[in-house]
């Protein structure tokens, strides 16, 4: 059984805009695993493992990417995760792209090398980018039922069917499904997770495919820029609100009946 | 037009099933499609032999360009002992008439559902000029399949130029799958919508943890979609005097075209409380809380004010609170009228998720703190001793 991990390297800190070009400053800063790609791996490591136990069908862990060369690094740290191999889509001609653009490029590298797939896991959302929408297009585009914001799983591989939990406005929901799906994660342990030795070893032994556009498609007008629907215009840095008063005082007693002034001066609180 | 290739078709059915017009029929062991074809694209998505197929081209020309007009908002419903429009609905709906407004075009709005026709009167009196209807006992519950296939069907037919949806997690569920069957470009999560002088949807997003804000345009596909935040526009007065035109779409749902299946759907806090999103007031605890049995302190302050209880990433983290409590980049946006922020230290995430509330007043023990950069009142000070006082003296001066 295969199951696909979608993941992404995104800038670690803070990225600035540089005031004179209008573009962002990305030298100097540091790259990581988003995340949530991270707890998706985390929950693909945990399938395989648990049908490990089971003596069930084995699995085995593919991470996908599509990414400038550097991007092999984050897959390194899947591979040193636990991942079995990695597929790392690089070419100037994936750059540029919006979301429908890599959406596009990933089904169709999942489509020529992994189709016997069974699960692809996504993280909810990448950090930078923000939008969220690689998951459910990568599903659109396969053809295959998605579920969204996802906390854990269960697979039922007798049934071939995932249940699973996911987040909802107010509470929790549990959702079943055939497959094979799509499933995006949305939370996961925090504590980033330091590979053994051994692990680091392994991983060195273990294979980066390197795929180009052409590989993919005779048609390469479909992706990266020329096959981005949405075109960044403009980036601007966000206008900031200014702070107001600040107390810093010994006597809380005192700093709180100003509060409240103010809480009375704004109608939150009746006056007496 | 719908392709089929009838080699490879083997009569099957299913997208028979799976069309929800009724546009497509399996006769002598092979499909045939019919006039009424909205070209919605269920039946591609779910052909087995890959038979189906549906050209969507990658540019529009500029004379294609023209053919798509009006503005369409996905009026997004939610039951809350009966069916309503959600206020992010009305909220993009207002901004949808500035925008149609702008156009001389038209404001629609698909409405989706199993019993919410009664509904359409509200969506006309804020604003919409058109109501496409869609009710079926399927659609009573979210599905993205269901919703997808349908709302797709409305968009080809009717060629909007511009469609918003809320950016909802179902807002954010649905469109995506949208924007990829159709091929068009997608904007998300935006807190800023115009039109430019080429009549082009201009969409302001954040992006970066709320580092950077980008405007993105979509200038040569149609229709551009875009998801709006809540609680970043108002929503308008409504004028119960308007009027408006409804269109019912007859739909056909096959239980088989929608493959997820909600096993149990209300796994809600038990407490009784209003959502973070839609609250006037909100108390919102973070790390400097310290302890799990110090949120009692939270609940009392909030009790006192008459506001609800939030929080801040990391409480839910340490899964002290459910993740519906989350203020922030990953969890809620909130607006609230009073923001009140105790012992959070104001990541960007989190101040993405506030800082268009009305009034911010912090309270944290770190003078440098950056919720203090946002706050209209601060206060340096450990929490655990300040909440208490503040307390006590709101108590004191309702016994006055
Ligand atoms: C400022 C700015 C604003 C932007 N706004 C938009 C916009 O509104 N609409 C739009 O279409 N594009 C937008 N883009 C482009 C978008 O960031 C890129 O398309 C990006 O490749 C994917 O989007 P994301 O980072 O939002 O990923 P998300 O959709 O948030 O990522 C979700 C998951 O998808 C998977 N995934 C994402 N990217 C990859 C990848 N390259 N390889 C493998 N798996 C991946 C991962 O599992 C990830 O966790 C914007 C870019 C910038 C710089
Ligand atoms: S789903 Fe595909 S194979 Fe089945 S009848 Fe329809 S076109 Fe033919
Ligand atoms: S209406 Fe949709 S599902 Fe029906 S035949 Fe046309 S494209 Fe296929």
């Amino acid at each position: 059984m295969k199951i696909i991990v979608c993941i992404k390297q995104v800038p670690a800190g803070e990225v600035k805009i540089n005031p004179e070009t209008g573009t962002l400053i990305r030298e100097g800063v540091q790259s990581i695993l988003n995340p949530f790609c991270e707890y998706a791996l985390d929950e693909a490591i945990r399938i395989k493992k648990e049908q490990e136990e089971r003596g069930g069908e084995e699995v085995e862990v593919i991470v996908l990417t599509m990414g400038p060369p550097q991007a092999r690094s984050a897959l390194l740290r899947c591979l040193e995760l636990g991942a079995d191999r990695a597929i790392l889509l690089c070419d100037r001609k994936f750059a540029g792209a919006d979301t429908l653009a890599t959406s596009l490029a990933l089904s169709e590298a999942i489509q020529k090398f992994e189709e016997d797939f069974t699960l692809i896991f996504t993280g909810k959302q990448a950090i930078d980018g923000d939008t969220a929408q690689v998951g459910p297009e990568l599903a659109e585009h396969l053809g295959i039922p998605q579920i969204t914001y996802v906390t854990s799983t269960n697979l039922i591989p007798e049934r071939r069917r995932i249940q699973v939990e996911r987040e909802t406005e107010n509470g929790y929901e549990i959702v079943e499904c055939k497959l094979p799906a799509l499933v995006s994660v949305s939370s996961g342990s925090n504590i980033l997770r330091i590979p053994s030795f051994k692990e680091i070893i392994n991983a060195r032994r273990k294979v980066i495919k390197n795929v180009i556009a052409d590989d993919l498609s005779k048609d390469t007008s479909r992706f990266g820029l020329s096959g981005s629907p949405t075109q960044v215009a403009k980036i601007f840095p966000p206008k900031s609100r200014t702070g107001g008063q600040k107390i810093e005082s010994d006597d809380p007693e005192a700093a709180v009946s100003r509060l409240i002034e103010f809480l009375q001066e704004n109608v939150f609180v009746d006056k007496e | 037009m719908l392709q089929i290739d009838l080699e490879a078709c083997n009569g099957c059915k299913l997208c028979e099933k799976t069309c929800p017009f009724a546009a497509i029929v399996v006769v002598n062991k092979k499909a045939k499609v019919l006039e009424n074809c909205t070209l919605c694209g269920a039946c591609v998505n779910v052909c087995p032999q890959h038979a189906l197929n549906i050209e969507r081209p990658a540019q529009l020309s500029p004379e294609e360009l023209t053919k798509y007009s009006g503005v369409c908002i996905f009026a997004e419903c939610e039951i809350k002992n009966e069916p309503q429009i959600k206020p992010v609905a009305l909220q993009i709906l207002e901004k949808g008439r500035i925008l149609a407004d702008k156009l001389e075009e038209d404001l629609s709005t698909i409405l989706l559902g199993a019993k919410n026709s009664q509904l359409t009167q509200t969506l006309i009196s804020h604003g919409a000029d058109k109501v496409y209807l869609c009710q079926h006992p399927l659609l009573e519950q979210y599905s993205t399949e269901g919703f997808t296939n349908i709302i797709a069907g409305v968009i080809m037919q009717e060629k909007f130029s511009i469609i918003l949806f809320g950016a909802t997690p179902t807002g954010r569920d649905l469109a995506p799958r949208i924007a990829a069957r159709l091929k068009v470009g997608l904007t998300a999560d935006c807190t800023g919508l115009d039109i430019n002088e080429d009549r082009q949807l201009v969409q302001t997003r954040p992006a970066f943890g709320g580092n950077i804000m980008a405007s993105i345009l979509s200038p040569y596909t149609r229709p551009q979609l875009a998801t709006v935040r809540p609680n970043v526009f108002p929503k308008g007065t409504p004028n119960p005097e308007r009027t408006g035109t409804i269109k019912e779409i007859p739909v056909k749902l096959n239980p088989k075209g929608i493959r997820t299946k909600i096993i149990d759907s209300a796994i809600t806090q038990k407490e009784e409380t209003i959502p973070i999103e839609e609250a006037d007031i909100l108390i919102s605890a973070g790390r400097g809380i310290q302890t799990k049995e110090n949120l009692e302190l939270i609940k009392e302050l909030a009790e006192e004010l008459n506001g609800t209880m939030s929080c801040s990433r990391s409480l839910v983290d340490l899964g002290w609170l459910p993740h519906s409590f989350q203020v922030g980049q990953s969890g809620k946006t909130v607006s609230p009228k009073l923001y009140i922020a105790l012992g959070i230290s104001g990541a960007i995430q989190h101040l993405v998720g506030m800082s268009s509330s009305d009034i911010i007043i912090a309270i944290n023990k770190d003078p440098d703190a950056p919720i203090f950069k946002v706050a209209d009142f601060g206060i340096v000070g450990d929490i655990l001793e300040i909440v208490p006082i503040l307390i006590k003296q709101l108590r004191e001066l309702k016994k006055n």
